[in-house]
């Protein structure tokens, strides 16, 4: 039996972030008589796909489900707990599997809370960014730090004892002073997994194209955010498992783990990604054609798929290298000869050397990984183990 | 077809600044000759390159016969060639005004005379051409068309008082233009009894036909099975076919004879033997003489042209083979650089030239070029007494084998609203202009002339010129010379070692401003790498600037989008598909704008 994680996509939120180029797109929190009724039809949508897709994965184990956004933690908890009734009743659930909902400050109170206790879920994930209200409201959140700590401590008292928290470096205005006093914030109240991104200018987003209007740290800052992250985190008991990801011992995050291993995943909603036995497709990002999909699958008919790609071997092996070396522990060379038939060597070896030889990567034993200065410049080394194409 | 009645050929151009209006009216004339139906007419019909239309300047001369019906109730036959309007083109212009009896002068009523309108006319009144002008754009608001008759009459000297006053582009006026053609310009000479003398004035490739010669019957006649003589080269062949230009094509006749323009194809083998000014005979009836031909015009800018991926390298020699078959004014000789690879040294009329040539290959001919920047050519006196025409500064010979150097020097003329006249002095002086005489054409215009180094002028001296006159001044220069100068060969280097493709030749006095200039340039173009990369510039082994690109530090996508692995996948390979288009010079990979970056080190 293998092994499946599920990915369950809400596009909708509060309010876009203003650095955000994810899909989903704004409903008032009260939510305005059609906001609801939206929301409604695609829950309904989103029910019937995963009911439709049970019979094709029945021969699968779920390991892990992750509910991402947007801003899942929005729907009604009642919708929460309908969608996890379907995937509970029409999929094999592992008794361990990782069960993760991500939620935003101030969009969940105690009972929410607990009935996603009761729904199953067993880890959160919160979105604080930084523990700067400034800041916050710079990058166009809806909370302050208050808020967040709210939902914290609601979801402690609720029985949450995985959690997670999103921060973020090199925002508009912060200073290495003001990030390290979030790190220091966060460590306190001793999540069990810290996530910690530099903010990326997404085209089309309004920090991007105002940017000439913010005040931006400086390379420099950039950097010493970004050196202090790793030192910091570490003090405080925190391992990398993966670039940005840091966790207490045994509390990395599984789903996650599952995208750079390549494991099987569906991806649920409007836009989603799946992976199955190296076949990668989309569901439509447009919601009239996702409803359209859903309806054919409910006929029996194969559903049309975005940019459905069946993985080459090279683009497997491509996949393999640069998800893998994502990772901290790197990839494994005997893992390699086991799913492609040859010697890493036979593929890779001029690339490896070279790599090694500028000081980006490290051969111990099976292991290939990046070293600290690899991991710092992670695209570059990355893309080298691409094919020319032609 | 009845032998043509050569009292009743007009073979004509129009000269005019750029901008005037040119264009336009040939198109309006051909309406209304009745050639072609106004469905029929595209835009401009004459400017039939797509990069003409696109720039809306004409590049190449272009050839019309048209049939005009005029009043007296005679059936008149027009040549109509159409000339270009750019400084950079006055030797196309020579060539199209030698095939001529005569010239219209388009001049903008609002605008009046401008430098280039006094250049072209001075071009046809050389040519012996009978000139006569007409006022176009008399429709705008602006027109002033007895303040710009008055003009024509003082300036140029000739007879404006009953010029036609049109609107090309409202068909305004044409009858007037069509019978002032007939009336004004002179019926060709030549008798078609005597040998054959016929005058080359372009050529080009085609791949059905071959070779096509345009040419100007001016003594005796040719036909199908003629053999001719093309007297300078000494080539032979045999004439395949001859016949005269509808709109945009190449309608076959039976004879050209004596005043007749047209084409010929023949069995010519090599492109060569079709040099543009020479002169086609009859093998079995020669004439004595071959006509005077016209001044050629040298290549005055050279630049090296290298083809993007090297393997294109036989792509690029047959292109410009092509490309210069209609355009005798490219010049190109195979060279090679220690960062490009194999290229060639090209020789253009001017920048606005290089630009053109470089498009058409990049368009016509699907290339990918790196140009290194413009140059022009310096003679180097060496001790030992020689002197070296250099066009490629990496040819420059040791400093202690130079006596001194001289540099191509213009006469320019600006053209400029007295309000101006401050701005632009200052401009000329600060591109070491030696101020001759100012000139007021009326109380508001003056004339400028200055004498200028050529190199102060190629890179990006029309543009300062139109930015620091609103627009308003115009401009137009000869080459007068060769000038002693303090010349100094500027070098870069990248990562220590020298580029010699980026090197080039600049004035002492200006080597620091230029050297910073580049180096803050290249900065900008080149993109970190994994190491730091100083970026110096260099004069006889000085450093006299530097910059430094800082290493790579950190190049990390943080986000994955919830699996959305293709999307970090094409990140990563536009990454990598940005390190294909770059050139390795030592261990630093450099874009290919980087060696075009120095032609944008303007003043702003």
């Amino acid at each position: 039996m293998r092994d499946l994680s599920i990915y369950i996509h809400i596009p909708f939120c509060v309010r876009k972030c203003l650095y955000c180029d994810f899909l989903s797109f704004p409903v008032s929190a009260s939510g305005s008589g059609m906001q609801a009724r939206e929301m409604e039809s695609y829950v309904n949508l989103l029910e019937q796909e995963i009911k439709e897709n049970a019979e094709k994965y029945k021969e699968y184990r779920v390991v892990s489900v992750f509910w991402g956004g947007g801003t899942p933690s929005i729907l009604p908890a009642e919708d929460v707990s309908r969608i996890m009734e379907a995937v509970k009743g029409n999929y094999q659930i592992a008794g361990d599997a990782e069960i993760t909902i991500e939620m935003n400050p101030g969009t969940v109170d105690a009972s929410k809370l607990r009935q996603y206790i009761s729904a199953g879920m067993n880890r959160i994930s919160i979105g604080l960014q930084s523990a700067d209200d400034r800041e916050l409201a710079r990058i166009g959140r809806i909370h302050d730090y208050r808020d967040f700590l709210d939902t914290y401590e609601l979801a402690v008292k609720a029985g949450f004892c995985n959690i997670n928290i999103d921060i973020m470096a090199s925002l508009p205005g912060q200073s290495v002073l003001s990030y390290e006093q979030t790190l220091r914030t966060v460590t306190a109240l001793k999540p069990e997994h810290i996530s910690a991104y530099s903010l990326i200018l997404e085209e089309g987003t309004p920090l991007y194209e105002h940017q000439s209007e913010y005040h931006f740290p400086s390379e420099e800052e950039d950097r010493e955010m970004y050196a202090l992250t790793k030192e910091y985190l570490a003090s405080c008991g925190y391992h990398r498992y993966e670039i940005s990801n840091y966790a207490k011992t045994g509390c990395e995050c599984r789903h996650n783990k599952v995208y750079w291993q390549r494991g099987d995943y569906l991806g649920f909603g409007l836009g989603a990604s799946s992976m199955v036995q190296n076949v990668r497709w989309k569901n439509p990002d447009e919601m009239e054609e996702y409803a359209v999909y859903v309806d054919c699958l409910a006929g029996k008919q194969e559903g049309f798929w975005v940019d459905r790609q069946i993985l080459t071997v090279q683009e497997q092996m491509e996949e393999y290298m640069f998800l893998g070396l994502r990772m901290m522990c790197g990839i494994s060379r005997t893992e390699f000869t086991r799913l492609f038939g040859c010697r890493i060597e036979e593929v890779y070896g001029e690339v490896i050397e070279r790599l090694c030889c500028q000081g980006l990567l490290l051969q111990e034993n099976d292991c290939i990984r990046l070293t600290d200065r690899g991991i710092d410049v992670s695209n570059y080394a990355m893309s080298q183990f691409l094919f020319d194409r032609n | 077809m009845a032998a043509i009645d050569q009292s009743k050929i007009r073979n004509f151009c129009i000269v005019a600044h750029i901008d005037h209006g040119k264009s336009t009216l040939a198109d309006r004339i051909i309406e209304k000759t009745g050639l072609l139906t106004s469905r029929e007419m595209q835009a401009q019909v004459l400017d039939n390159m797509e990069l003409e239309r696109e720039r809306g300047i004409t590049i190449k001369a272009q050839t019309v016969r048209i049939v005009y019906n005029a009043k007296d109730g005679n059936e008149y036959i027009f040549n109509l060639i159409d000339t270009p309007g750019h400084v950079d083109f006055n030797y196309e212009v020579s060539r199209s005004l030698a095939a001529c009896d005569g010239a219209i002068l388009v001049v903008d009523a609002a605008q009046g005379i401008e430098a280039q309108t006094l250049a072209n006319v001075y071009l046809a009144l050389d040519h012996d051409l009978d000139v006569f002008p007409v006022i176009n754009k008399i429709d705008l608001p602006s027109a002033e068309p007895e303040r710009v008759k008055n003009e024509i009459e003082d300036v140029i000297g000739i007879e404006a008082q009953d010029a036609p006053l049109i609107s090309a582009k409202n068909g305004i006026g044409i009858e007037e233009v069509l019978e002032a053609i007939v009336e004004k310009i002179p019926a060709p000479k030549g008798s078609p009894d005597n040998p054959l003398q016929a005058l080359i004035f372009d050529s080009v490739y085609d791949s059905y036909k071959g070779v096509i010669v345009f040419c100007r019957i001016m003594e005796g006649r040719i036909a199908k099975g003629t053999a001719i003589k093309m007297m300078a080269t000494g080539a032979t062949a045999e004439v395949v076919e001859v016949g005269y230009f509808g709109a945009g094509q190449f309608i076959p006749c039976e004879e050209l004879s004596a005043g007749m323009v047209g084409y010929l194809t023949a069995s010519i083998k090599n492109v060569k033997d079709t040099a543009v000014g020479d002169t086609v005979t009859d093998v079995n009836n020669p004439c004595a003489e071959p006509l005077p031909g016209y001044k050629k015009v040298n290549s005055m800018v050279y630049c090296g042209m290298y083809p993007a991926d090297g393997a294109k390298y036989p792509d690029l020699r047959d292109a410009l083979e092509k490309l210069q078959l209609n355009d005798a004014s490219l010049n190109y000789e195979p060279e090679t650089s220690i960062a490009l690879g194999f290229g060639f040294r090209c020789g253009f009329l001017g920048l606005l030239h290089l630009e053109i040539i470089q498009e058409r290959l990049e368009r016509e001919y699907n290339l990918d070029l790196v140009t290194t920047a413009p140059g022009v050519i310096y003679r180097v006196h060496k001790t030992d007494g020689e002197v070296i025409e250099l066009t490629n500064p990496s040819n420059l010979p040791d400093p202690s084998q130079i006596d001194y150097m001289e540099e191509p020097v213009v006469s320019a003329e600006i053209m400029v609203t007295t309000e101006f006249i401050g701005s632009i002095m200052q401009l000329c002086q600060e591109r070491r202009g030696r101020y001759i005489s100012t000139e007021y054409i009326e109380a508001s215009r003056a004339l400028l002339k200055y004498e200028l180094p050529l190199n102060e002028i190629i890179y990006d001296f029309f543009d300062a010129l139109k930015s620091r006159s609103r627009g308003y001044a115009s401009f137009d220069y000869e080459l007068k010379g060769y000038e002693e100068s303090k010349l100094v060969k500027l070098d870069i280097l990248i990562n220590h070692d020298e580029v010699d493709a980026l090197s080039f030749i600049v004035h002492a006095d200006s080597a620091y401003e230029r050297g910073r200039k580049m180096c803050e340039k290249l900065k900008d173009e080149i993109p970190r790498h994994l190491f730091e990369i100083p970026i110096q510039a260099a004069v006889g082994g000085k450093i006299i600037a530097r910059e430094t690109v800082k290493a790579m530090r950190k190049d990390v996508l943080a986000k994955c989008y919830g699996g959305d692995i293709t999307r970090k996948k094409k990140l990563l390979e536009k990454q990598k598909e940005g390190k294909k288009r770059m050139r390795q010079v030592g261990n630093v990979e450099i874009p290919q704008s980087a060696f075009m970056s120095v032609l944008k080190l303007d003043d702003k």
